[in-house]
């Protein structure tokens, strides 16, 4: 706790103090332990970055730092002390007084945290207005100079929208204009930029920062992106298991992290693939549009050639036509000109036209394991249909052919008896990798496959893809908005933007000046490992 | 063109569609009776050429077709008929038009369901809403399980429980009259009334409570909460405005029920509504009046639907005021 003593305090008294604070949560008929006694101490004016992976407690402590557990939570012991009031003995209505007015929250969806049945300045300013901080006039015209320095379009007129009617980069910065508006002592970030697009995160990141540092408020940054909490964040806690791992300033953090965890944290970014030419293609999509009904075309005239036993990663904003192209691949959605060619004979649009061996050959991983697989079936079951379906293995055969899968993925003989529930996400995602080399094919579709994954859950994985490529020749298309991940894993990488190829080539073309606007743009708003990222982003884009 | 205008028309045309396809069905049902008015009012021992000759007279030896074009050509133009009761194949013809023997027992229904809903709706909305407020208190422990045993109950033996508990308090009769005046009617109506409300409060209560228990576990509610906003206003403001949809379908159902269904409460009370009408009509196979109040129970049921759709497009944002 004390190793960064020399900074903090530097900027103001204590604002916010937890003492060993416990948080029990209530899940699968019993209570577990979420947060594990953790200290944490917060000054004014300082912003503090929380981080950790999914499960490490690191959101029920940002809020429980507002004396606040939400539905199937308590607080269990500890002390919290908020500027001299004790949170554990406040009452609900006391609690009440401060949140909105002293304390402010940022939730991570946007979209889903405004109500959709009012407009956005009467939301932005009703904290305000109720706690009875300023008149309603008043608030609402400081909550259009709050838009106005968060860089809203149109700030006078943007709150008389509602909140489907305006983008979600849009609606988190205005959260963060709610936030704002009664002035608060301190803003809980809760994941505010984890929903977002890489180049949508900048803008938002910029003007977050710049405000709380306008009214020097204090900040718990909560995240899961070291590269993003160190552009915010005066020092950094690591949590893991609902226990601190570390706490340090920001640039000691990143130069020298003391515990083994917090280095792992950074592997990912250090796995490296070198790329290699081929002129052999595999799978050739020439000229496609598609469109989804008969109304809004999706993709216009996309061509891409991805070669034999190498991996083509497809990057893009969401929305930018990525999965459209694996569902016109898949023939889920035919396209409406155009056509797909497969080891050079053109395949059938249709999913329904298309023969047992061709739909055999082309597997596809989605993002979310835990829908792409039936919860009522066994690991034996989900992995042994495609082989039952496609090679026609029963009894024997088919369950040693499962435990050679399962060995393939790094698992063994006794999960087969197992079902999805029982699976941790990584191992949910490499028993869909399992199922989908069952059917042996010869491409592979990879939908976000290590999107909904921590840090080094991801690296395992895509260490996986990797290495069954290199024993069976597999081809991917790797579907990704992750630069990190393309960086370490591609061969060859297409740059989509409004359905449309902006640029496609070897890896080294691509990731190498000159850069087309908007692969420039793309790349250099993935977040980095330097403080100074930011800053000088924003400056050099002006 | 706005779209919800665009939207409501489309409803209000694909209504008068869905209530064209229910008149075929109404009078093929109905045409399908067994039994025929002729026989029913001449009596088995009458000769075939008399009973040939009524048929003639009241059209019914037409085929079913050109029957149904004659019937809905004059609906359309606001003719429901005229009613085959208190003719006879010879001497002086009594009858009278459909809508003379329609439309006083309608107005009775409408005021009666009316005046329900006046209670209950409210009542409902009250109940459902401070029960989520209070959600697995005692609070709402007790109105859910009085609501639904008022519901469990068959309908005349809440009738007959209220006689029994009520009757001196106000009239076990409901025999209204034109000439009544409002006080009298509405003392006279009371115990139907209640009855109803009984019976349908359950429902839309427990459909406005889950709506809004739906809604309280949205993100939005808890970022409510975290701006400080009490446990009412949560409800109030930022619960309830979504959850319209359902609340009004529900209530939409339950009115038409009032309308359409209480023909057991109608017998209970001797109230003179358009459900025992229907049943009278049907009884002593008089088609016209037959067909006129089983028209009138689908127009109800389709304007009643239409209207909670419509609530439901104008209560959401997003089909309200499109990007």
């Amino acid at each position: 706790m004390t190793t960064n003593s020399n900074k903090r305090g530097a900027k103001g008294d204590i604002l916010i103090e937890m003492k060993n604070v416990e948080i029990d949560g209530f899940s699968d008929e019993r209570w577990h332990k979420i947060v594990k006694g953790v200290d944490l101490t917060l000054r004014r004016g300082e912003v503090m970055g929380l981080i950790g992976e999914s499960g490490a407690g690191k959101s029920t402590l940002g809020k429980a730092a507002m004396g606040y557990a939400q539905p199937g939570c308590k607080i269990r012991s500890g002390s919290i002390m908020f500027d001299g009031i004790d949170l554990m003995a406040a009452t609900e209505a006391e609690k009440r007084q401060l949140w909105g007015s002293r304390i402010a929250y940022v939730a991570q969806s946007a979209a889903a945290s405004f109500n959709p049945a009012h407009r956005l300045i009467d939301q932005t300013v009703e904290a305000t207005v109720d706690h009875g901080i300023s008149g309603e006039s008043d608030a609402k015209q400081d909550a259009v100079g709050l838009y106005e320095s968060l860089q809203l379009p149109d700030p006078g007129n943007i709150g008389g929208r509602y909140p489907h009617q305006v983008s979600g980069g849009q609606l988190q910065r205005i959260m963060t204009a709610m936030a704002m508006s009664p002035r608060p002592d301190l803003i809980i970030f809760d994941e505010p930029t984890t929903a977002l697009d890489v180049t949508t995160q900048v803008e938002v990141l910029v003007a977050m920062r710049d405000i709380v540092e306008k009214f020097n408020t204090a900040a718990i940054y909560i995240t899961h992106d070291l590269a993003v909490v160190a552009q915010m964040a005066d020092f950094i806690k690591v949590l893991r298991y609902g226990e601190e791992v570390e706490e340090a300033e920001t640039r000691k953090m990143l130069s020298q992290p003391e515990e083994d965890y917090t280095k792992s944290l950074w592997s990912v970014r250090a796995l490296h693939k070198d790329e290699s030419p081929s002129d052999d293609i595999a799978l050739s999509i020439k000229n496609v549009d598609a469109a989804y009904g008969n109304t809004v075309k999706v993709l216009h005239d996309v061509s891409i050639d991805i070669p034999r036993g190498r991996t083509v990663s497809v990057v893009g904003e969401s929305g930018s036509g990525k999965s459209t192209t694996a569902r016109v691949i898949t023939g889920l959605l035919p396209p409406m000109t155009g056509s797909i060619e497969f080891n050079g004979e053109t395949l059938p649009n249709a999913l329904k036209d298309r023969s047992k061996d061709q739909l055999r050959r082309i597997q596809m991983i989605y993002q979310m394991a835990d829908t792409a697989m039936n919860p009522k079936q066994t690991v034996a079951d989900i992995i042994g249909r495609p082989l039952e379906f496609y090679h026609n293995l029963k009894g024997k055969q088919r369950d040693d052919r499962i435990i050679e899968l399962l060995e393939m993925i790094e698992l063994d003989e006794s999960f087969m008896d197992r079902l999805p529930g029982e699976l941790s996400g990584g191992q949910k995602q490499r028993i869909c990798i399992a199922r989908a080399l069952a059917a042996e094919p010869e491409v592979i579709i990879c939908d976000e496959v290590t999107s909904a994954l921590d840090q080094i859950v991801q690296e395992g994985i895509l260490k996986l893809l990797l290495r069954l490529q290199k024993e069976l020749n597999i081809t991917y298309l790797f579907i990704t908005h992750d630069i990190a991940v393309v960086t370490a894993i591609s061969d060859e990488i297409v740059v989509m933007f409004q359905g449309q190829v902006v640029e496609q080539g070897l890896k080294s073309k691509i990731l190498a000046p000159p850069y087309p606007d908007y692969t420039q743009l793309l790349l250099s708003s993935v977040p980095e490992m330097d403080p100074d990222w930011l800053s000088n982003l924003v400056e050099e884009r002006g | 063109m706005h779209p919800v205008l665009y939207t409501v028309l489309q409803r209000l045309g694909l209504g008068l569609l869905t209530l064209f396809i229910v008149s075929i069905i109404i009078f093929s049902s109905i045409a399908m009776l067994p039994g025929d008015f002729g026989e029913q009012v001449l009596g088995q021992q009458a000769l075939p050429e008399t009973v040939e000759a009524f048929r003639k007279e009241l059209g019914l030896d037409k085929p079913a077709y050109i029957r149904y074009i004659d019937w809905i050509a004059a609906v359309l133009q606001g003719d429901l008929g005229t009613s085959f009761s208190g003719r006879a194949s010879s001497g002086s013809d009594q009858s009278r038009s459909v809508w003379e023997l329609v439309g006083p027992r309608l107005s009775n229904t409408l005021f009666l369901a009316g005046f329900t809903a006046m209670i209950a709706v409210p009542l409902s909305l009250f109940l459902g809403i401070t029960a989520a407020l209070k959600r697995n208190s005692v609070y709402d422990r007790s109105v859910n399980a009085v609501t639904l045993t008022t519901i469990s109950f068959p309908e005349f033996f809440l009738a007959y429980l209220l006689i029994v508990f009520l009757a001196g308090i106000f009239p076990t009769l409901s025999n209204v009259t034109p000439d009544m005046d409002l006080g009298e009617r509405i003392t006279k109506i009371a115990l139907p009334a209640l009855t109803m409300t009984l019976v349908i409060v359950a429902h839309m209560m427990r459909m406005t409570r889950a709506a809004l228990i739906n809604l309280l576990a949205s993100p939005y509610i808890e970022m409510a909460q975290l701006k400080g906003a009490s446990r009412t206003k949560v409800i109030i403001k930022h619960a309830l405005p979504n959850a319209w949809a359902p609340i009004a379908t529900v209530i939409a159902f339950n009115l038409a029920y009032l309308v359409v269904g209480v023909v057991v409460v109608e017998v209970v009370f001797v109230y003179p509504g358009i459900g025992q009408l229907m049943v009278d009509s049907v009884s002593s196979r008089d088609i016209p009046v037959a067909q006129a109040c089983a028209l009138i129970f689908a127009a109800t049921y389709i304007l009643l639907n239409l209207l909670a759709d419509v609530i439901g497009i104008v209560t959401n944002p997003r089909l309200l005021h499109p990007r």
